[in-house]
């Protein structure tokens, strides 16, 4: 194979299988399939990357272009694997304008990573997300499931150190 | 029974008319012979396929009763609506969207390889913007000059997707698609991949739609320059069936005129030691390719057997259907069979030292600069065909040498690899390589002399056409297909063993070589095609000798050189092999 890091042969054999049987009973059509079959690898293999993604296109028939393009376009899709803990900064307009990207900037800071890589510690991973629909609560942050709202620069801190033993609070 | 469709009416700048439903402003506007300028919009209606993004915004007009602005475009037209292309908020609001594209796009128009053919500059001009009053934050994609036959630069790109439009519908192919979202947005190959690490096919229809530089080709012109220049080397040049009737469209002339002398007169001017045909290569294509494939008829070969002189479907099919591997004819394209004789045969006849030849052509297509760098294409350490210009570089050579095409007079070629029958003219057409293989195949399974040459019923631009052609005791079932999309329904029949053809004709452009890459824009314009298609017919129907077997030059080269068709020679130097690759 001409493209290296497109081998699949670094993905876990047993874990292939059950998303195989996971693809074989879906019916329909390939297209309208492919996000709930990457929702799927997601869970099985923790983040999508680039050798998964091919071999979900060719169990679907599809190209590597139209998958890429649609991992690349939601934010809950990862291609990079991800810390234990990741931290959606909502980047909506009602957010913005409250100040999300102060709040954004300073949980970087904090944690000591960039956005959309995994800390050094493993535990973080920091990506800034549309619009959620929690408008009303703008700033809102959101870590793994917890929904934050009304999150100012100066709360970033002790939110952030409620993770940091790596002990969810 | 037709259904009688109800009309609607509506009006555009006041004039009233009737349109059927589903009408776009756009198509009503030009009903009534009013413009609205469009960008992203690309309307291919003759190969059934539209780009219809609407997000360039270029086209907005007034919806008078709503008072509220559309695209022309998209917008499909209700009954009673009044339509204002040219309101002041119409105009105002088209301008500030142009500005807008136009506040993040590098403005090297001087040196760029659209300049004076880019849809962008040609709107900016027209819609007389002196200034951008919104600067943008300039992008910083890195070129992508991988691939042999295509450019990449993100930075020109206008996000209008007909490249993506034309890649996944027309061809399938599935090489381009928009990467990320809002202000990052991009249109990029899978996981941003460098173009030759996908499974582009080089077709480069793509380019053929992009309305600025964002696909171009690959500038080879430099290179010509400076073998011209060298003083020590031999320069070659082979020009293919369909630059013949498209090369004069660049200098005025209307689509479909045949200027095959005064191209060969250029050339000349150029400096070029040797002007050379193609169509000596495709006379000889047919001969080994009625030979295999009547050797695998009467052998229980394998069938059908597809002919390979199409670089982006044989790219296509080592791709996407690499079990079906043993279907193509082994033979080489035209241009790798000349350029492979050129540094052989050629060489020897004109006691030259093929080192010192350089081999260049002259293709209406991207995917020929591609097929002449593959690994297979060389003998004794020298490429077959060093340097592949397209009909437009050419015609970009002709101008930087100031040379007045129109009154060139017209020169006949050289000597040597340049005899040509009917036959090899209509290579350049969907149908014409199969209609050439055909005519020679008829006498050679038959042994009886073929009256009427010309297959009409097989000619044409239906996407896929198919015939049965009587040969005697028993008869050749055909199939011919252009565009890569119906390529694939073709591979997909042979694979699931529902084909029943003997011989299968694959062209990856719309309507063959004619509509290449590498041809003069045509802008999606089907006359334009047609034009060129007729003229091709026409060249043929005028050549004194109509079969590929009848040119001298072709049994003289077999005699003193090649033995026999299918000899061991002949498979040396005329004969490839296919390997399968991933498709990404
Ligand atoms: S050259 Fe052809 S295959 Fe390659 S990206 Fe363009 S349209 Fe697709
Ligand atoms: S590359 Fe060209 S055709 Fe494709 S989206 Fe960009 S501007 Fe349009
Ligand atoms: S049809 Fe002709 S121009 Fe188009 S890719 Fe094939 S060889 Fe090139
Ligand atoms: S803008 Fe942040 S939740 Fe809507
Ligand atoms: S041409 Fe109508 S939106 Fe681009």
């Amino acid at each position: 194979m001409k493209n290296k890091i497109l081998d699949i042969s670094s993905l876990d054999r047993a874990l292939l299988d059950q998303l195989d049987t996971y693809i074989k009973n879906l019916e329909g059509d390939n297209e309208e399939n492919l996000i709930h079959v990457l929702h799927r690898a997601q869970a099985l293999f923790g983040h999508l990357p680039h050798n998964l993604q091919l071999y979900v296109a060719r169990a679907l028939n599809l190209s590597g272009a139209k998958v890429n393009g649609v991992v690349t376009f939601y934010s809950f899709f990862n291609e990079e694997p991800t810390g234990k803990y990741v931290v959606s900064v909502c980047m909506g307009t009602a957010c913005f304008v409250k100040g999300a990207d102060k709040v954004l900037q300073k949980i970087l800071d904090i944690i000591g990573t960039k956005k959309n890589e995994m800390s050094a510690d493993g535990l973080f991973t920091v990506k800034d997300v549309r619009c959620i629909g929690a408008c009303g609560l703008a700033p809102v942050v959101t870590i793994n499931d917890k929904v934050y709202g009304k999150v100012q620069v100066n709360d970033v801190e002790t939110l952030i150190g409620r993770y940091k033993g790596g002990q969810s609070a | 029974m037709k259904l009688i469709e109800k009309m609607i009416r509506c009006s555009i700048n006041g004039i009233t008319l009737d349109v059927e439903a589903g009408t776009t402003i756009l198509q009503a506007a030009k009903k009534v012979g009013v413009d609205v300028p469009t960008l992203c919009h690309l309307d291919l209606h003759d190969i059934g396929i539209a780009n219809q993004s609407a997000n360039c915004r270029v086209c907005l007009v007034e919806d008078e009763k709503r008072h509220q602005l559309v695209p022309a475009c998209a917008e499909k037209v209700v009954e009673g609506m009044a339509v204002q292309t040219d309101s002041l908020k119409a105009v105002m609001a088209r301008r500030t969207s142009l500005e807008l594209l136009l506040s993040n796009h590098p403005q090297d128009c001087l040196t760029c390889i659209k300049n004076l053919d880019c849809e962008l500059q040609t709107l900016a001009h027209d819609m007389n913007i002196k200034e951008i009053h919104y600067p943008g934050e300039k992008m910083n994609h890195p070129l992508d000059l991988t691939s042999k036959g295509i450019s990449k630069d993100s930075n020109k790109c206008i996000m209008c997707r007909r490249c993506i439009t034309m890649c996944d519908e027309v061809q399938t192919v599935g090489i381009l698609s928009p990467l990320k979202r809002g202000f990052d947005v991009v249109v990029a190959t899978a996981f941003h991949l460098d173009m030759d690490q996908t499974s582009c096919t080089y077709c480069g229809q793509c380019v053929s739609v992009c309305p600025t530089a964002a696909l171009a080709e690959m500038n080879d012109t430099p290179k010509v320059w400076r073998a011209l220049n060298h003083p020590e080397k031999h320069v070659v040049v082979q020009i293919a069936p369909a630059v013949r009737v498209a090369l004069a469209e660049e200098f005025g002339f209307p689509p479909g005129e045949i200027s095959t002398g005064k191209i060969v007169a250029a050339l000349k001017r150029l400096r070029f030691d040797t002007v050379v045909d193609t169509n000596f290569g495709a006379d000889l294509t047919v001969i080994e390719e009625a030979h295999e494939l009547v050797d695998r008829m009467e052998n229980g070969g394998r069938l059908p057997m597809l002919t390979s002189c199409c670089p982006a479907w044989v790219q296509f099919i080592e791709h996407q259907f690499p079990e079906l591997l043993d279907v193509p004819s082994s033979c080489k394209s035209p241009q790798q069979m000349v350029g492979t004789l050129i540094k052989s045969y050629y060489a020897e006849k004109r006691a030259i030292d093929p080192k010192k030849i350089v081999s260049v052509s002259v293709m209406p297509c991207l995917a020929k600069k591609a097929e002449a760098a593959r690994d297979e294409f060389h003998q004794n350490g020298l490429r077959d065909v060093d340097y592949v210009i397209t009909t437009r570089e050419l015609a970009r050579m002709i101008k930087e040498a100031a040379i007045d095409f129109k009154t060139l007079q017209e020169q006949p070629f050289d000597e040597l690899l340049s005899d040509s029958t009917g036959a090899a003219a209509i290579f350049g057409t969907t149908g014409g390589v199969l209609e050439a293989a055909a005519r020679t195949a008829y006498e050679m399974m038959t042994g009886k002399e073929l009256k009427e040459v010309d297959f009409t019923a097989i000619r044409g631009l239906e996407g896929v056409r198919e015939a049965t052609i009587p040969m005697g005791e028993r008869s050749l079932r055909i199939g011919i297909a252009h565009e890569l999309g119906n390529a694939r329904k073709l591979l997909e029949a042979i694979r699931d063993g529902k084909s029943h053809f003997d011989l299968i004709e694959i062209m990856a452009c719309p309507g063959g070589c004619i509509g290449g890459g590498g041809q003069p824009y045509h802008h999606g314009r089907l006359d334009v095609i047609k034009a060129r298609q007729e003229a091709l017919y026409r060249l043929d129907a005028t050549l004194p000798k109509r079969k590929s077997h009848q040119n001298e030059e072709v049994i003289q080269l077999y005699d003193v050189f090649l033995e026999k068709p299918g000899s061991h020679k002949a498979h040396q130097l005329l004969h490839t092999t296919y390997s399968a690759k991933t498709r990404i």
